[in-house]
This record gives structure tokens, C-alpha cells and sequence, in this order.
């Protein structure tokens, strides 16, 4: 199961192939559920997944959108990986890169004197600080009063919304910009180098693939292992000397400030400016994409990289061939039971 | 002519992976009797009463009650048969009371509960027997004993015809368990067949009538209890498996006198230390009060003292305050008022942290869910307190090959027998899991080593094994804090022993003056 | 701020809303109660909400305004979806947590991919008539009361007649003893003859059927139509309303009208035109819950064998 953590004599490949099959049976059995579903309704499925298809990938513009997606799924999957694989079922990622994107803005906005170099990497912290605060609450409850952090964090998750909205139409409007809610543009020194001339390709997807091999140190560290003690049994911990409350809020604070670079990344990266509707539906697709990538960080940069082309494409089939972007939701919610149920499958076929 | 048999068990074979766990198995049960059924753990005796009771399906074989195949595929089925068990763990819904464990899935009644009729019935089936119990009671306030009625009376009112204890007195006082032993005579008068799974012998030879002995999956003796001694029982219980086994003859004495005769290991000469010069006082207790997870006071006024070179044994029925005691003094719970010293400094705010940078081991009973993950592999087990600590980590990476290469040290020195360093601990025996404990609690050559129950649900060769490892220990010098409900265990292990009950000392016996009649007097709260 | 504005009838207004609010959450609740007793975590609330809510206007937009069949519609979907959780927890004893959020993006998704299927993008939406408010004779003639209490429509006089009966029947039947058995201690059911695997399908699926009826009770008992997301959270709250009932049925009823009166309140405060901005406002409901949340958790005692898959013979 994708959260436990045994590690026998098999070879990397034969247990990246055990993971990698049920992974790819399960989208293909969910695309064509979806497919059925659209049939139901008198849709074309073959259009309709041909138009996502083409979304994703048919020009190299659109291949460059796809990675221009991955980008925050890929960093938001390991930031709720981070969480899971401490048992800490911290579901509000979308709320924490709100508020990261919120006080990287309110940074870029309220220290415009200050040169670029400072600047810009002020905002990152920002960025970081906003999301590792949000999540940090949801922790410090769960650490020292118990409080169920799937509650706490999807809480949470409306706030972050309501207070963008209210930010975005009160404080933090932009005066000259007819009154859309929205924020002022940052200045363009602040905003993120163009990876590829004439798409929107820029330096936040090289932060989120220098994650990954951050990631796979962290699981080879002294502090990634405390997490997966922590997270196999609180009483093991305790037992075995660990201070269970510190690591909890530890996690916590590190998870949201990853969501929280992913913010940054959003505003810096791609919008230039503070808006609502900034990640709708990434949270939840954060959480398919980290258990479809087993919780490994190579697992996820594959899954990441699935997920934004359904959703790339799934923009384009919506557009295109009228078919509601919904059913990329329907195809992921059917993936993550396909892959939790996979052991249930997999494991009466070998008996 | 025989008297009619309540249950034939004819040819029971069960196979689980890895191991046959029984093995063609004939069993005959008779009315009005109890039978006892022994053999070591992982003999086989359990499973075969859990196959009586429809939680196992055999592979192979026929069970009969009362001259009518039964087809047993779960307890219902059973319980409908007339059988009831009374497991070793108890099965009762602990916030509930007396009346409502019982009612529990009964199918008489009407829509809605009646608790007074119910009561009443618990009372008139509780008078008959003689097992005293308030019928209003909430299950987690009653005592260990008084739960075992419950689970008892359960079977008679569902009217048990054959009643299956699983190792009942495991967690009774002797004078508890004498009272148990009554009402399995007066149920046994009145009809009843009796099935007393047992390894201790003297209870077996107080209680049965007749006896049969089970050994790795296979019964190898039967008799009349009035026809055989226990002598002969206990040789047939372990069999030449003694020889198999790579321990000293120290180990072999105790292991064959636990299971035959106290009176022997108590004769046996002590296996003292070489006195050190000096004998230091390593850990010492002082009026000492720690409250239970309930904020009741668990720990009332405890004060003892363990010098260098010894095993000092704490006995005492569970629930006495041991788990809260042993919890306060390795960092996990925290002490109300008094003073805990170790090697004269003041550990009293201790937590768990400081216990193990201070290098004290503490081999916790619970190994499934304290002392390992069950997930992780043996290396990653090995290193569980000292991970962060060079030569495993360096710079905050742990040096994998060196995690490994202590990994295969400690499985090594101490023999445990596992697919290597990487294999998961799940896969490992109960026996090789606790020695997988030992084995990362003493690397670190502690001077001071607290261990709780550290052969719980061990057979004897793992047990024996384990033994050694200990009195070795107490050779190199080490002060050891031995818990046990073992009483055998005890005295062929302890230079002095302690009983411990309601949370105090009752009292403190040396070695050559500890007899099991005194200990369970103190064990029973009855002072000398 | 317009304090002129609070005369009693506009507080007989806030005092109904906060019924009406709290009624798709004390349904919710309810059945989610008998999920938990079982030892069930379901966090798939959310989704079976949003499906009973599509599910329901269907059937009623379907049958020209027939209420009834959208009730039935909306109960039998949320059963069906309860047992798709419960085939994930109990047979197939995967993680709990992460099935239920599976289920929850499921129907939220395809709540919505069904709706614009069915209707497409329309700048006017369907609407349908929703279930007219019903006096109790008598009893509505109370000054204050009977307009609060006893002028509601069905759906809200059936969850509030449901919640006793709910009690009755976990405290006071043989069955309700079963589902609390199954919570606490699944070994001591088995041996008793109890399928444990059994009560729990029976407690997840009450728990589905109610909280079909609470999506319902959203689109075709409040607000006549329905749109992505329409519960906004309301399965996240319901569940935090059951821990802060410590399971309790009764309980249950308080904690709802606690969050539909905060709710009530919100939308009161717009109208007062006091000086807080609406979407700190829309905040307050999710605010109350953590802080609810949080004073419950120290005392709370979760069923023994909670959100933890049965395995017989395990020792």
C-alpha cells in the first residue's frame, strides 16, 4: 500500500515496475470509465480525449503549458507527501499557497525600494513563511491539542480562499484595475526569467525539479527518518527517545511552506499579480498525484507531470469539444480508489 | 460401555504459511471433566481450541459434538453448538457493563433493551456457579479476575455445554486462581466439559481429570491426570528439542525446571556474578507516586534500589502499577512526586531522550507496538534510538552501509534468524524479534538494563536463550530491573525479588529464601 | 451600521435560518454518528452530499417538480456511494482517511461533470420548486416558537424527528448495542456471532442515506437549484459537528444549530450592513469549527477501534 514503507531485497526496478503497473492500470481503467460516463450522455469520448490529448501536447507551446502546470503539482505532491508519510493527513495545501502567495505579494508590493536581489528572494521566504504559517496552525493544533488535521487544514482551506477574496477586493486592490479584484502587478524586475523564448515556461519549474533530488535527501537524512518513525507509531517514537510534538510541527511547517513556494512561484512565475481562483482544485489533485507517485519524489515528477497534462488538456478539451472539465475531477477520484484498492486486487490474484 | 463423547475432534490438520500447526490431531472430550490440554508456546493447543470455536476452519479433518458433525465457520456457529471460549485476551466491550457484554448479540429479546430482566438472568447464572460479579458493573472497572467471570458467565448464559479456557490463571493471583479452579469444579459437577489450556503444571495437576499434551503440532501423550506425574508430562511437553538448542547447561536446567518443578530451580545454586569489588547502587527509587492513563494513582510510595552485578526481580499480578512504575523510570510518564536516581544523578524529569542518552536500556514488553516497526527492515529497526548519532548519520545523511554493517553485527553475536538486514521485521519469529530488542538495547553495553516480561509469549528455547543473555549481562557488571508474571522465571533469575501490589513493595525476599507459596501471599496483598 | 434594522422579527429570521442552515448538516451528522459508532471514518461526506444534491434536483427537475422521487433518488445514490466507502474500509481495509477524500473529489466531480451534461452553461440555471414550509396546526400559532419551529418544511421536521429516534435506536436496541460493540471492540462482537464486517456496511450505509437526503435537502428543500460545490464544506463540518457531539445524536442537534447559527449569523451582519467584509464574514462558520474542534479534542474519546481496518485472529 502506497504508505507503508517496507523495505525488502527487491531490485529498484522490479518494486519501481510493481508500483509503476497498477499505477498506469488504474488511469487507464478511469479513462475509460470516463469515457463510458461521456457515452452515457451522448458525448464522443474519442473527441473528447483527442482534444485533451491535443491540449496537453499538440504544439510545443502546448507541451510547454503542460510543464508550466507541473510546476506547482509537482511541488505541492511533495509537499503532502511530506505530511503523509508522517500519518499526518494534512489536506490543506491549497489553502497554504494561497497565504504564501498572499504575503509574497504583500512583500514585492510593500518593499518596492528595495533592489531586486533582495528583494526577490525576500519573496520566496515570504512565500515560504506564508504557507509554513498556515500549516504551522493546523500542526501546533495537532501536536499539542489533538485536533483532527484533516479537519483543521481543509478549515482552513476556506478561510485562505476567503480571505484572497477579501484581500483582492479590499486592501490589497489594485486602484487602476477597473475595480477586477485583483491585486497591482508586481514590478517586472521582480518577475521570473522566461525558460523559452515566447511561452510562459520561467525558473519556477527549475525550484520545483531541484525539490526532487531535495526531497530524496531528506529522506536519507536523520530528520527524514525521525518523520517516518513518527509517522509509523507515536509510541514507537516516544519509546524510542523522539520528541513526537517538535517533529509534528516540524512536518507541518515544512509542508506548508513548500505549498507556500508554490505560491510564490504562481504569483513570480506565471501571474504577476495577486488574484483569487489562484489554485482551485490543486489541493486535491496535489493528493492523487502524491499517492499515485507511491510518496517517492521520482514517482511524483511522473505523476505530477500526468496530472497537469489531464488538466492542460482538460482546459482545452472544455474549450474545444465541450466537454466539462469535471471529468478530469471524475477520472481522478476513480484513480486514487483504483490505487488504494490495487493491494486488495493484486493480492487475491497471487493467493 | 463409554460414556458418550460431548466432542471428537478427528484428524484436525491446519497449515499456516510457513508453518503445519496442527498435524492430524485426534482430541476426545467427555462429559462432566476438565481436560487439560498442554503444550509450550506454538505447540499447537491454542490453535486447535480456536478450530473448536469456528475462528480457524481446518484444513483436514472432522469435529463431532455430541454425535452430529459440526461445520464450525465462526464462533456463531459454534456458540449455537453449545461451545464457548474464554481467550487469553479478553473479548469485552470495555465501556460497557456486565449485562450489556452479555446481551450483546443474543437473539432473544425484543426490539428494545431490557437491561433489568437481563441483569437479573447474569445474577441467577452468576449465583449458580459461584462467579460473584455486579451485573451493573462498566467492564473497565472490574478487576482482572472479575472480567475472566464475565467472559465466563457469557459462555454459560449462551449455555456453553463445553468450556474452553486459554491459559486463564496467566492473569490471576493464586489465591484467584484457586477460587477459578472451584468454579471450573463445580461447572464440571454440573455437566460441563471443561478445556484448560495450560503450561504450568501444578495448576493442571490440581484442576483435571485427564490431560493431554500437544508438541509441535501433534499429540503426543494422553492420560488420566491420576495416572501420570508431572516428571513425565514436562518431558513430553518439550521432547528432545532441548538438544537442538546452543545454550549452556545453566540455561538448559532452567529451562526444563521452569516447566517441571519450581522446587528445583530454587535448589539449583544461584547463578550470582563475580562480585565487583564494590557493588554500586546504579538505579534507585525513592517514594515514588505515578498516576495511570485514567489520572488514578497507579504508583503509591515505591522505593527499591538496583546495584551493579544484579538481577533484581519485581513480581507482582498485572495491574499492580508495574507498566506506570516502569514507565516513570525510563522517561515515558511522568512521576507525580518522589525521586528516581540514576548513578546518583537526579532523573527524576527525566524524559525518554535523557534515559537513552544516559545509555539505560529499557526492553519494552509490547515489541509489536513499542519496541519495533513492524514495517521497516531489521536495519533501520537496529538503529531506532541512535540514528542521529554518528557512526549512523553524519551531517544529518545516515551512512547507510554502516547502519547496515551493525545491523549484521547484532544479528551475529546474537543469533537472530532472519533473511537479512533488509528483510522486514513482520517476517521475523516473536522470538527473534525480542532478541532483535535485546540486541539493540544491549549494543551500547548498558549499565543499566530494565526489562518488562522480556520472554512474554516466547517458548522455551527462545526463553532459555534469553536467559543467557541476561545472566551474562549481569556478569559484565550490568545492574538489571527484571519484571515478570513469571514467577519461575523469577526465581531462577533474580538475586532478590520484589512483589510489587496496589503500587507498593509488599515485601523483598533474597534468593534462597524465596519460596512461590510467600510470593503469592505478598502477590495477593497479604503481608507476611 | 444599521442597528435600527435588529427588530424581533428580524431575529425570528436569524433563528429560523439557523435551523434550515443546520438541517443538511444534523442529517449528515446523524448518519455519520452510526458510521463512527462502528469504528468507520467517513470522509467521503463531502461527495455523498454533493451527489445526493445533484441526485435529488434530477429526480426532481426529471419528473416536473416531483419531490419525492428526488428524495428517493438522492437517498438510494447516497447509499450507493456509502457502500463504495464501505467496500474500500472493510473489505479491501485500505486507509480510511485517504478513501474517503478519494470519494469526496469522485462526487464532487461528478456531481458537476453530470450536472453540465445535462444542462450545459446557461446564464439562467434550472430552478425547481422547492418543498413548501408546513405549518403544524396549532403549534404554529406560538408567538416566536411556532414560527421558528413549527413553520419549517419537511425535511427539516424530519431531521429533527429523526435525531431521537437516532438515539433511541444506538442506546436503546439491541442493534444500536451491536454498532457501538463494533466501534469499541470488534473481537468481542465476533466471538459473539456479530458480523462485524456486516454492521458496519449497515452503519456506513445509514450514514450515506442521510447525508444523500442532507445534499438533498441543499438543492431541492432550500435553494431550488444546484451548482459545483454547492456544500462548501458542509461534510467537513458535519463530521467536526459529530466530534463535537462526542457521538452523540442529541449532541448532534446542538452542534448543528451551533454552525447554522453561525452561519444565520453571517448572512445577517450583510444585512445590517455592518462594517465587517462579507468574505470575513463567509469565514466565520470555518472559524468556529476549528475553534469548536479544538476545545472538543481534548476531551474526546474516540471509539476504540476507530478508523482501523478488522482483522480476525489477529493476536
Amino acid at each position: 500500500m502506497a504508505l507503508e514503507t517496507t523495505h525488502d531485497n527487491k531490485t529498484n526496478l522490479k518494486r519501481a515496475w510493481d508500483q509503476l503497473f497498477p499505477a498506469l492500470i488504474s488511469i487507464v481503467i478511469a479513462v475509460i470509465i470516463g469515457g463510458l460516463l461521456l457515452v452515457a450522455n451522448g458525448r464522443d469520448p474519442l473527441a473528447a480525449y483527442l482534444s485533451l490529448w491535443q491540449g496537453a501536447f499538440g504544439s510545443f507551446g502546448r507541451f510547454t503549458e503542460t510543464l508550466v502546470k507541473t510546476t506547482p503539482f509537482l511541488i505541492l505532491a511533495i509537499s503532502v507527501s511530506l505530511s503523509f508519510r508522517c500519518q499526518l493527513w494534512n489536506i490543506g495545501a491549497e489553502g497554504q499557497l494561497m497565504v504564501g502567495a498572499i504575503l509574497s505579494t504583500w512583500v514585492a508590493l510593500t518593499f518596492v525600494s528595495l533592489p531586486v536581489y533582495l528583494l526577490l528572494p525576500l519573496t520566496f521566504v515570504g512565500g515560504f513563511l506564508g504557507g509554513a504559517i498556515w500549516s504551522g496552525i493546523a500542526g501546533a493544533l495537532k501536536a499539542y491539542l489533538n485536533a483532527n488535521e484533516v479537519i483543521t487544514t481543509s478549515m482552513l482551506n476556506y478561510i485562505a480562499f476567503y480571505l484572497t477574496a477579501y484581500l483582492v477586493n479590499g486592501p490589497m486592490k489594485d486602484p487602476q484595475g477597473f475595480n477586477f479584484p485583483q491585486s497591482p502587478l508586481i514590478e517586472s524586475a521582480l518577475q521570473l526569467p522566461i525558460l523559452v523564448h515566447g511561452t510562459r515556461l520561467n525558473a519556477g519549474f527549475l525550484v520545483a525539479l531541484l525539490l526532487v533530488p531535495a526531497a530524496i535527501i531528506f529522506w536519507r537524512s536523520s530528520a527524514g527518518f525521525r518523520t517516518e518513525v513518527v509517522g509509523a507509531s507515536r509510541r514507537v517514537a516516544k519509546y524510542a527517545g523522539l520528541n513526537v510534538v517538535s517533529t509534528i510541527v516540524f512536518v507541518s511547517i515544512l509542508t506548508g511552506g513548500l505549498a507556500g513556494i508554490a505560491g510564490w512561484g504562481e504569483i513570480f512565475g506565471i501571474q504577476d499579480r495577486l488574484i483569487q481562483n489562484i489554485a482551485t482544485g490543486w489541493g486535491s489533485l496535489a493528493i492523487v498525484i502524491a499517492l499515485l507517485g507511491e510518496l517517492h519524489p521520482l514517482g511524483m515528477v511522473v505523476a505530477a507531470f500526468l496530472f497537469a497534462s489531464m488538466v492542460v488538456g482538460g482546459d482545452a478539451m472544455q474549450r474545444n469539444a465541450g466537454v466539462p472539465f469535471a471529468l478530469v475531477d471524475v477520472i481522478q477520484g476513480i484513480v486514487i480508489l483504483l490505487i488504494l484498492a490495487r493491494s486488495y486486487f493484486f493480492a487475491r490474484r497471487a493467493a | 460401555m463409554a460414556t458418550e463423547l460431548t466432542v471428537r475432534m478427528v484428524g484436525i490438520t491446519k497449515k499456516f504459511p510457513g508453518v503445519l500447526a496442527n498435524d492430524h490431531i485426534d482430541l476426545d472430550l467427555h462429559p462432566s471433566e476438565v481436560h487439560g490440554l498442554l503444550g509450550e508456546n506454538g505447540a499447537g493447543k491454542t490453535t486447535l481450541m480456536n478450530i473448536l470455536f469456528g475462528l480457524y476452519r481446518p484444513d483436514d479433518g472432522q469435529i463431532i459434538v455430541d454425535g452430529q458433525e459440526a461445520f464450525l465457520r465462526s464462533p456463531a456457529d459454534a456458540i449455537a453448538r453449545g461451545i464457548g471460549m474464554v481467550h487469553q485476551h479478553f473479548r469485552l466491550v470495555r465501556p460497557f457493563t456486565v449485562t450489556e457484554n452479555i446481551i450483546l448479540g443474543l437473539k432473544e429479546g425484543g426490539a428494545l433493551l431490557d437491561l433489568r430482566t437481563a441483569g437479573a438472568r447474569v445474577a441467577a447464572v452468576s449465583e449458580k456457579y459461584g462467579l460473584k460479579v455486579d451485573p451493573y458493573a462498566r467492564v473497565q472497572e472490574l478487576s482482572v479476575g472479575e472480567q475472566q467471570r464475565v467472559e465466563i458467565l457469557n459462555s454459560l448464559v449462551r449455555g456453553a455445554k463445553v468450556l474452553i479456557l486459554d491459559e486463564p490463571t496467566a492473569v490471576l493471583t493464586p489465591q484467584e486462581a484457586d477460587e477459578l479452579a472451584g468454579a471450573l469444579r463445580e461447572m464440571a459437577k454440573q455437566g460441563k466439559t471443561i478445556v484448560f489450556i495450560s503450561h504450568k503444571l501444578d495448576e493442571v495437576f490440581k484442576v483435571t481429570d485427564r490431560l493431554t499434551v500437544v508438541r509441535s503440532g501433534k499429540v503426543v501423550f494422553e492420560s488420566l491426570t491420576s495416572e501420570t506425574d508431572k516428571k513425565q508430562v514436562a518431558r513430553e511437553m518439550i521432547g528432545s528439542d532441548i538438544a537442538r538448542l546452543k545454550i549452556g547447561e545453566t540455561s538448559t536446567i532452567m529451562a526444563v525446571a521452569g516447566a517441571a518443578s519450581l522446587s528445583e530451580a530454587r535448589e539449583k545454586p544461584a547463578a550470582a556474578a563475580d562480585q565487583p569489588a564494590r557493588a554500586v547502587d546504579v538505579l534507585r527509587v525513592h517514594d515514588l507516586h505515578v498516576r495511570d492513563d485514567r489520572g488514578l494513582p497507579a504508583v503509591r510510595g515505591l522505593g527499591f534500589s538496583v546495584h551493579t552485578g544484579e538481577i533484581v526481580g519485581i513480581a507482582g499480578v498485572d495491574g499492580n502499577g508495574q507498566r506506570e512504575m516502569v514507565e516513570a523510570i525510563t522517561g515515558l510518564r511522568l512521576i507525580e512526586s518522589g525521586q528516581v536516581q540514576i548513578k546518583d544523578e537526579d532523573a527524576t524529569r527525566w524524559t525518554s531522550t535523557d534515559y537513552i542518552e544516559h545509555n539505560v536500556a529499557y526492553i519494552t514488553d509490547d515489541r509489536q507496538n513499542e519496541g519495533l516497526i513492524l514495517g521497516f527492515n531489521l536495519a533501520r529497526n537496529a538503529i531506532l534510538k541512535r540514528f542521529a548519532h554518528p557512526p549512523f548519520s553524519r551531517h544529518g545523511l545516515l551512512d547507510m552501509p554502516a547502519i547496515d554493517r551493525f545491523a549484521e553485527t547484532l544479528i551475529g553475536t546474537f543469533n537472530i534468524k532472519a533473511f537479512g538486514v533488509h528483510a522486514s521485521v513482520g517476517t521475523l519469529s516473536g522470538g527473534n524479534q525480542q532478541k532483535l530488542i535485546l540486541a539493540r538495547e544491549l549494543s551500547t553495553k548498558p549499565p543499566l538494563i530494565i526489562a518488562n516480561k522480556p520472554t512474554h509469549g516466547l517458548d522455551i528455547g527462545a526463553a532459555a536463550s534469553i536467559y543467557q543473555i541476561l545472566a551474562d549481562e549481569r556478569g559484565r557488571g550490568a545492574a538489571i530491573l527484571l519484571i515478570s508474571a513469571d514467577l519461575d522465571e523469577l526465581l531462577a533469575l533474580s538475586n532478590r525479588i520484589l512483589v510489587m501490589y496496589e503500587g507498593r513493595i509488599m515485601g523483598e525476599l533474597p534468593k534462597g529464601q524465596a519460596d512461590p507459596e510467600q510470593i503469592g501471599m505478598l502477590m495477593a496483598g497479604t503481608p507476611l | 451600521m444599521n442597528l435600527g434594522l435588529i427588530t424581533p422579527v428580524f431575529v425570528i429570521g436569524i433563528l429560523t435560518a439557523s435551523i434550515r442552515l443546520a438541517t443538511p448538516l444534523l442529517l449528515a451528522a446523524l448518519g455519520e454518528v452510526f458510521t463512527e459508532r462502528s469504528g468507520i471514518l467517513n470522509l467521503g461526506l463531502e461527495g455523498i452530499m454533493l451527489m445526493g444534491a445533484l441526485t435529488g434536483f434530477l429526480g426532481a427537475y426529471w419528473t416536473g417538480g416531483n419531490l419525492w422521487v428526488g428524495l428517493l433518488f438522492a437517498l438510494c445514490t447516497g447509499i450507493v456511494f456509502a457502500l463504495l466507502m464501505g467496500f474500500m474500509s472493510i473489505t479491501a481495509k485500505v486507509n480510511q482517511v485517504v478513501a474517503g477524500l478519494g470519494i469526496t473529489i469522485l462526487g464532487g466531480g461528478l456531481s458537476t461533470l453530470l450536472y453540465r451534461l445535462a444542462f450545459g452553461l446557461r446564464s439562467q440555471p434550472p430552478t425547481i420548486k422547492i418543498f413548501p414550509d408546513v405549518p403544524i396546526p396549532l403549534l404554529s400559532k406560538i408567538p416566536l416558537l411556532g414560527q421558528i419551529l413549527f413553520t419549517q418544511n419537511i425535511l427539516v421536521y424530519a431531521a429533527l424527528i429523526l435525531t431521537p429516534i437516532a438515539w433511541l435506536i444506538l442506546y436503546r436496541t439491541p442493534f444500536g448495542l451491536a454498532v457501538r460493540a463494533v466501534g469499541e471492540s470488534p473481537d468481542a462482537v465476533d466471538t459473539r456471532g456479530i458480523n462485524v464486517s456486516g454492521m458496519r456496511y449497515l452503519a456506513i450505509m445509514i450514514g450515506g442515506a442521510l447525508a444523500g437526503l442532507g445534499g438533498a435537502y441543499l438543492s431541492i428543500g432550500s435553494l431550488g437549484v444546484f451548482w459545483t460545490q454547492m456544500t462548501a464544506g458542509s461534510g467537513f463540518i458535519a463530521i467536526a459537528v459529530v466530534v463535537f457531539s462526542r457521538w452523540d445524536p442529541l449532541r448532534s442537534l446542538l452542534g448543528a444549530l451551533v454552525f447554522g447559527f453561525a452561519g444565520a449569523l453571517q448572512l445577517s451582519l450583510q444585512t445590517l450592513n455592518a462594517p465587517v467584509p462579507s468574505e470575513l464574514l463567509l469565514m466565520l462558520p470555518y472559524v468556529i469549527t476549528i475553534l469548536v474542534l479544538v476545545g472538543v479534542s481534548r476531551r474526546a474519546e474516540f471509539p476504540a477501534a476507530f478508523a482501523v481496518p478488522y482483522r480476525r485472529g489477529e493476536e
